[in-house]
């Protein structure tokens, strides 16, 4: 399971980028090998108030739609506007090409509740 | 007690009791407390044989009042059309008319391949680019419309014309309880909706405005000066009901900028039968497609490349998706939908918008006659196959002594628009002959003045 040693994690599965007072958010190459071809992806508006541990989209493979959970809060400042036609981003470069969202934080506290890449493993094989 | 139609025999049944190790069948009741046992056989009527049963079911069947007999001229969401015998031929094959949820693509691409092609006509006839499979009825296709344009707009007012179905805004009324939406009625003037009014009511919590098209009364709405007025609020959607048929002839809803297109198909090929089932249709844009509700059957190609059918985005529907999917229908009206798909089919492009063309000339010289004769056609704007007479007396009182005279007379529009009472509602179809709309004018001026 490629797990980058840059990253902070969360426990819905989401990796966070930090670049200042914003952050980068996409979905872990675990989440993506255990959801399956990718077919869809619904992201929020950019100007969108998200909240932490609310969802602020969806990610659709053939057999389910799941949520996508925020880590953070904050506003959205970018939306990956390519997974719109390439879905499969997610599947095939989940910590590169597929980035979902960039937020500018509210509150950079938050991070402290997020996951180290050791922890976020830890927490996978848990299951 | 023998039943001639359960296949076991004595013998069979004492096997069955031998397996099971009991002496009768009263033995497997023995956990049921012997007070609450009812003792006395079940107060029915002596059983009839089969040839009293087809005589005294044949003697009910004969109360009713048939279009076949009697000339109709109601309308009101409900019409009598030409139905070509074609259909009945091909919903009647059993391969269609057993058919369950074609779940499984393997063998159910006849069942895909049909609603397929209901699906591209709708799209065709409403000028948007994603049809589903069909909906329960007209009536709840506008609800779930109402319904996924507060989901995906996040607003709870939708404002909706009196000049829409009555009954379709029942159906409305009742689907708006659960999200807790707000809707408001916008009045007509002179038969379409109150353009001022309108103007007043939109605003930035609007989900969407709900037009008829043609409308309640027959008139066509003006759904261009409508869209503009919308414009003004970026995210308000223009949700339009449309009688398939009047779509042959008259701008689809498309190309005025509709968000979601929806109606019912009982135009083509069914039967009025009593208010139902009839057959609904959704039709949307490409951006709401994940939002839509029901049945979505796709096109693709097998592993041998070759071209097939299958249900497609199912993880938008109930079963999957929970309680975050915007319908909880899992259904669709297959059948119906088939014997829409086999008129449409038949009847043709062509034939269709000739259809429709003739139900619009019929209708004309109905108000000519009438007027000609008298009665007062209210509402002068442009219409499809429905126009408003006003009478002098009470519509059903009217009704009953056409009815006598072999004429089902049209819908008295008193029962829910207060400012409409004794006025009637009356559908002139491409089955009404001169003949009949000419004998039904004098019937309707003898029954006033007689």
């Amino acid at each position: 399971m490629n797990l980058p040693n840059d990253l902070l994690y969360s426990e819905e599965h989401e990796w966070v980028k930090k670049e200042g007072n914003k952050v980068r958010i996409g979905i872990t190459d675990f989440a993506q090998d255990e959801l399956g071809d990718i077919v869809f992806v619904e992201l929020p508006e950019v100007g969108e108030e998200i909240d932490a541990d609310e969802p602020f989209g969806s990610v659709e493979s053939v057999k389910t739609v799941s949520e996508l959970y925020a880590p953070v809060s904050g506003t959205v400042v970018e939306i990956n506007e390519e997974l719109e036609d390439s879905p499969e981003f997610v599947n095939e470069s989940p910590y590169e090409n597929a980035w979902m969202i960039v937020v500018e934080l509210s509150d950079e506290a938050e991070l402290d509740k997020l996951l180290s890449p050791e922890a976020y493993q830890a927490f996978v094989e848990e299951d | 007690m023998e039943f001639r139609y359960l296949p076991m025999t004595d013998a069979d049944k004492q096997n069955m009791l031998e397996q099971i190790g009991i002496q009768s069948t009263d033995e497997l009741f023995s956990n049921i407390p012997g007070k609450i046992r009812l003792k006395e056989d079940l107060k029915l009527k002596k059983p009839a044989n089969e040839f009293q049963l087809k005589k005294e079911l044949a003697s009910m069947a004969a109360r009713n009042k048939h279009t076949i007999d009697n000339t109709s001229f109601l309308g009101a969401g409900v019409y009598d059309h030409f139905i070509p015998s074609v259909v009945d031929h091909v919903i009647s094959r059993s391969e269609f008319y057993t058919a369950y949820t074609p779940y499984q693509p393997e063998i159910s691409q006849g069942e895909l391949q049909a609603i397929f092609e209901f699906q591209t006509m709708i799209s065709e006839l409403t000028g948007m680019p994603v049809a589903n499979s069909s909906m329960y009825d007209g009536g709840t296709a506008l609800a779930e419309a109402m319904n996924l344009s507060a989901a995906s707009t996040r607003k709870k007012k939708i404002i909706v014309s009196k000049a829409v179905h009555p009954e379709s805004r029942a159906v409305m009324e009742t689907y708006a309880v659960g999200p807790d939406l707000e809707i408001v009625e916008i009045d007509h003037h002179n038969g379409v909706t109150d353009l001022e009014q309108l103007a007043k009511e939109l605003d930035e919590n609007t989900a969407s405005v709900i037009i008829q098209y043609p409308n309640f009364f027959g008139q066509i709405e003006p759904l261009a000066k409508i869209k503009e007025l919308i414009q003004e609020q970026k995210k308000t959607m223009l949700v339009v009901s449309s009688n398939p048929l009047a779509l042959g002839y008259l701008t689809p809803p498309g190309e005025f900028g509709a968000d979601i297109v929806v109606g019912d198909t009982q135009v083509f090929g069914i039967p009025a039968q009593f208010g139902g089932p009839h057959c609904g249709y959704f039709a949307t844009t490409d951006k709401l497609m994940r939002k839509v509700p029901g049945r979505l059957v796709g096109q693709t190609t097998d592993e041998n490349g070759l071209r097939g059918y299958v249900l497609t985005l199912q993880a938008r529907e109930q079963h999957i998706r929970r309680d975050k999917a915007t319908s909880n229908i899992c259904s669709n009206q297959a059948l119906n939908a088939l014997a829409s798909s086999v008129a449409m089919s038949s009847i043709g492009k062509h034939g269709l918008r000739k259809m429709a063309e003739l139900n619009m000339q019929k209708a004309r010289y109905a108000k000519q006659k009438l007027e000609a004769s008298g009665f007062e056609v209210v509402f002068n704007g442009v219409f499809f196959n429905e126009i408003v007479v006003k009478l002098s007396n009470s519509v059903s009182t009217i009704n009953k002594k056409l009815l006598d005279r072999g004429i089902i007379g049209g819908y008295d529009l008193g029962k829910n628009y207060p400012d409409l009472d004794q006025h009637m509602l009356i559908a002139v179809t491409e089955i009404r002959t001169k003949e009949e709309i000419e004998a039904f004018v004098i019937e309707l001026g003898e029954i006033i003045n007689g």
